[in-house]
């Protein structure tokens, strides 16, 4: 029975991929586009050579974390809503650290990282008090907290960091992720480290949730905040640890940012969508954190091979659109397959 | 033969297992006909299939001998068919007519609710069937045995001729329970029909006319309820003999365990509902708590378990002061809690049962060191325990969620239990279990006094407390009004003192 149900729940979002794709060409076909080399460009766009292979993986970075960080607070019960600007105050409190501090690489590269963590963390801990101590519902508080996010980070830019600038100087290279070795493998992409930190950080997530005590109690208290009392946790502890560790690893998707792909943070004028996409990606890796990497790795990939298909086959960018978010409309509604495949199977017998 | 209602030869299966299998029922007109099975026995699925929630695979429904399809409640309402819920449908901040006319309101000409019209007609029901409810009333000032009638009300209204009754005791004061039993004997003298749907074997011998026994599914036959006894019935039920009577040793109870002086506890609204309680539990004996829903029991363990803080007072363990001290505190100073609610407080239903069985003690070594999870020890233990206390579950990597409410029980009676606490508090421990359950439950809390600890009991059931318990408390508006030994007393008089009447005579205080 258990094992049937790890089943169904590896296929369904495969199943649903498959829709998003052929919804996809319907949409194609009936806009005039040919979607077999639509789809040629979308693979050339995202694997064709070296180049396009490092910035798939370049994006995939950030969208492992922002995953990481709903489905992290997803599976102890919550919704965090607010990796967007727990990504935007780590990508600025990054490469605060990589101008403010001289250091040496060993130091400053490592504090620089965690200082995006640490930031993502404390715009995770404001919904996890106000949760815990006065029942305020988080996805209201994280909502309103990436808008507090993004205005103050640009005024901070614009006042602290910099003269009235748009944009930051660029972080010396003891705060880089980038590196020289990467960055020829693929042509000059700009690959850098923080495909490494992701990963490593989807594995932290996994233990974290799957052998500590920390995650049995997280996982408790998401499930049942009465019996966890009644079992002697403390409620209030974890929803803020949750929450912390949650936007912990937004944080860190901002320090990637920073770090690696741009070097410097540049004044926003809207929201850099990556938290968003966390919660498809969250959404359509099952909340596992093996099933986020995929699941980033998929966005990342249509992502960034969306950028070939207007000059490759002229379909228009917007459409690639269209397919992640049919894509995502059918995870959602994967209770509808759950459905079919188990009327399937009860006519089969 | 007249029979208003014959389900015959009815089968109902669900994705795996089969509830009902060839299930015959037979209702004759005026008669009260009992339902007996144990839980999960597919009691509630048969009725479901009644009032046309399940479509049955086989067999078929009659009703006033003519073949029926029932597809939806609503048909059966019209068939005249009615159930009386166990938990009340009611909107709490409306009257009893508002209640009762939801959906089905009497309109003026200008299109507005008639609620003159509905109430002489809900009075006139009343007054009928002798059920003194006032229509005006808000169902939020009215007792549990008056929403209940309410709900009887609320069928009668609808013109049901057939009313099912699911466990229609388990929520009511022994007081209550009589007088449920003369409406439903008036109901009866009116020309109504009644199947009862009930585990407890008593009432069916004092009311019913004749008994259909289920077990696990399939209808084993139904007898003349005057033809029958106590015995028969339950082992028709269980399919083995079962013994009523807990065997048990006198008590020899020792030195003090739990000490509560003066104990004030407050709701969430700041009201007092424990007022100066008094209470103490000797090592070796087991003191049961009688009293009626909502006069201060659930706060009083609450307030012991350090699940909510007291006010003022103090609870002493073993002469240590835990007064007020956080659940874990508790808990390791030697408390086991087996809730009132399961699901609620006892279980995290979608953790497996393995995981579950470490849920006070999976920071405590082997089952994990440094934080680590040790899942091999864990589940060494939970396979321990299933062994031990008969758990009946596919795995212990099977959710909670999916085990019958008796085996979640056994599960926490494993775990509390085998921490060997000095103090064991089992709230309404076998609320909703079948006989077998609750006879081994009882077995387990005489085995703990044995042992030599001390066990506190609340139970809103006379009979478990007579039973089990070695001393009796009554608690009545916060307070433990009096002390009576099991074999000293009787219902009436234990309904009486719970009820806050002053016992006459002498000896009963404390």
């Amino acid at each position: 029975m258990t094992s049937n149900n790890k089943f169904l729940s590896l296929l369904i979002p495969v199943i649903s991929v498959i829709l998003g794709l052929i919804a996809g060409a319907i949409i194609m076909l009936f806009s005039g586009y040919n979607p077999i080399d639509g789809y040629l460009a979308l693979w050339r766009g995202a694997f064709g050579d070296a180049f396009t292979i490092g910035e798939t993986i370049r994006r995939i970075t950030p969208l492992i974390l922002t995953g990481l960080a709903v489905a992290f607070a997803f599976r102890t019960g919550l919704f965090n809503i607010g990796a967007e600007g727990q990504v935007i105050v780590g990508w600025l409190a990054a490469v605060w650290v990589g101008l403010a501090v001289d250091a040496p690489m060993i130091i400053h590269l490592p504090l620089a990282v965690l200082a995006g963590g640490i930031a993502g963390g404390i715009w995770g801990f404001v919904p996890g008090l106000l949760k815990a101590k006065i029942g305020v519902h988080e996805v209201i508080v994280t909502i309103m907290m990436n808008y507090i996010a993004l205005f103050i980070t640009n005024e901070i830019i614009r006042s602290v960091l910099t003269d009235h600038a748009t944009k930051t100087d660029r972080i010396p290279e003891t705060a880089s992720l980038s590196s020289e070795w990467l960055q020829t493998l693929t042509f000059y992409s700009r690959l850098h480290y923080g495909i490494l930190i992701a990963l490593f950080a989807a594995a932290v997530m996994w233990f974290l949730i799957q052998r500590t005590t920390i995650g049995y109690e997280l996982k408790a208290v998401g499930f049942n905040q009465h019996a966890s009392k009644y079992a002697g946790m403390n409620v209030s502890k974890n929803i803020i640890l949750s929450m912390v560790i949650a936007g912990g690893f937004a944080g860190l998707a901002g320090a990637m940012e920073g770090l690696g792909t741009y070097g410097n943070i540049s004044v926003m004028s809207g929201f850099t969508n990556l938290g968003f996409d966390g919660i498809a990606v969250a959404l359509l890796g099952a909340n596992n954190a093996f099933g986020v990497v995929l699941a980033a790795i998929l966005f990342g990939v249509l992502k960034e091979g969306a950028g070939e298909m207007p000059t490759g086959a002229g379909v228009p960018t917007e459409l690639v659109d269209i397919i992640i978010a049919l894509i995502i409309f059918f995870v959602a509604s994967s209770y509808i397959i759950r459905w079919v495949i188990l009327r399937f199977k009860k006519e089969g017998k | 033969m007249d029979y208003v209602i014959e389900m015959l030869n009815i089968r109902k299966e669900f994705p795996g297992i089969v509830a009902n299998d060839n299930i015959t029922v037979q209702l004759k007109k005026g008669e009260i006909h009992a339902l007996l099975g144990e839980n999960g026995a597919g009691k509630s699925t048969l009725m479901n299939v009644l009032f046309g929630l399940y479509q049955p695979e086989k067999g078929e429904i009659r009703v006033n001998g003519e073949k029926v399809e029932i597809s939806n409640p609503n048909i059966a309402n019209d068939l005249g068919i009615g159930m009386v819920h166990q938990h009340f449908m009611l909107v709490e901040p409306f009257t009893v007519t508002q209640n009762i006319i939801l959906g089905n309101e009497p309109k003026t000409k200008t299109g507005k609710i008639n609620i003159k019209k509905a109430e002489k007609e809900i009075q006139e029901l009343s007054d009928r069937y002798g059920l003194s409810v006032d229509p005006s009333a808000k169902i939020s000032d009215i007792s549990v045995g008056m929403q209940q009638r309410v709900e009887i009300l609320k069928t009668l209204y609808r013109g049901a001729e057939v009313l099912i009754f699911d466990e229609p005791t388990a929520v009511l004061t022994p007081q209550e329970i009589t007088e449920l039993i003369e409406i439903m004997r008036s109901l009866i003298k009116e020309g109504k029909s009644i199947i009862l749907i009930t585990h407890k074997l008593k009432e069916i011998m004092e009311v019913c006319d004749r008994c259909t026994v289920i077990r696990k599914g399939k209808g084993i036959g139904t007898v003349e309820v005057e033809e029958t006894n106590v015995d028969e019935l339950a082992s028709l039920m269980v399919g083995r003999e079962v013994s009523f009577k807990t065997d048990k040793k006198e008590a020899t109870p020792t030195e003090n365990v739990l000490k509560v002086k003066d104990l004030y506890v407050r709701d969430s609204r700041k009201v007092d509902l424990v007022k100066g309680l008094d209470l103490d539990i000797r090592a070796g004996e087991i003191v049961g708590i009688a009293g009626i829903d909502g006069n201060g029991q659930t706060e009083l363990i609450e307030a012991i378990t350090g699940l909510r803080k007291s006010h003022s007072g103090s609870i002493q363990l073993n002469n240590k002061d835990i007064t007020n001290l956080s659940p874990r505190k508790v808990t390791e100073s030697g408390v086991g809690h087996i809730p009132q609610d399961r699901h609620k407080y006892g279980l995290v239903l979608d953790y497996p049962i393995g995981e579950n069985i470490v849920l006070q003690t999976y920071y405590q070594k082997p089952y994990s060191k440094a934080t680590v999870l040790n899942y091999k020890e864990i589940y060494d233990k939970a396979e321990e325990l299933i062994e031990e206390y008969d758990v009946r579950t596919p795995s212990a990597q099977t959710l909670a969620r999916a085990l019958s409410g008796g085996n979640q029980q056994k599960a926490i009676i494993g775990r509390e239990v085998d921490r060997s606490p000095d103090l064991l508090i089992a709230a309404q421990p076998t609320r909703g279990l079948d006989v077998g359950a609750i006879e081994f439950i009882h077995k387990k809390l005489i085995e703990e006094r044995d042992k030599g600890k001390a066990v506190l009991l609340v139970s809103f059931e006379l009979d478990e407390i007579m039973d089990v318990s070695d001393r009796i408390a009554v608690m009545f508006d916060g307070k433990i009004v009096a002390y009576v030994k099991p074999e000293e007393t009787n219902e009436q008089e234990l309904g009486l003192l719970m009820a806050g009447s002053q016992l006459n005579k002498a000896g009963g205080s404390q």
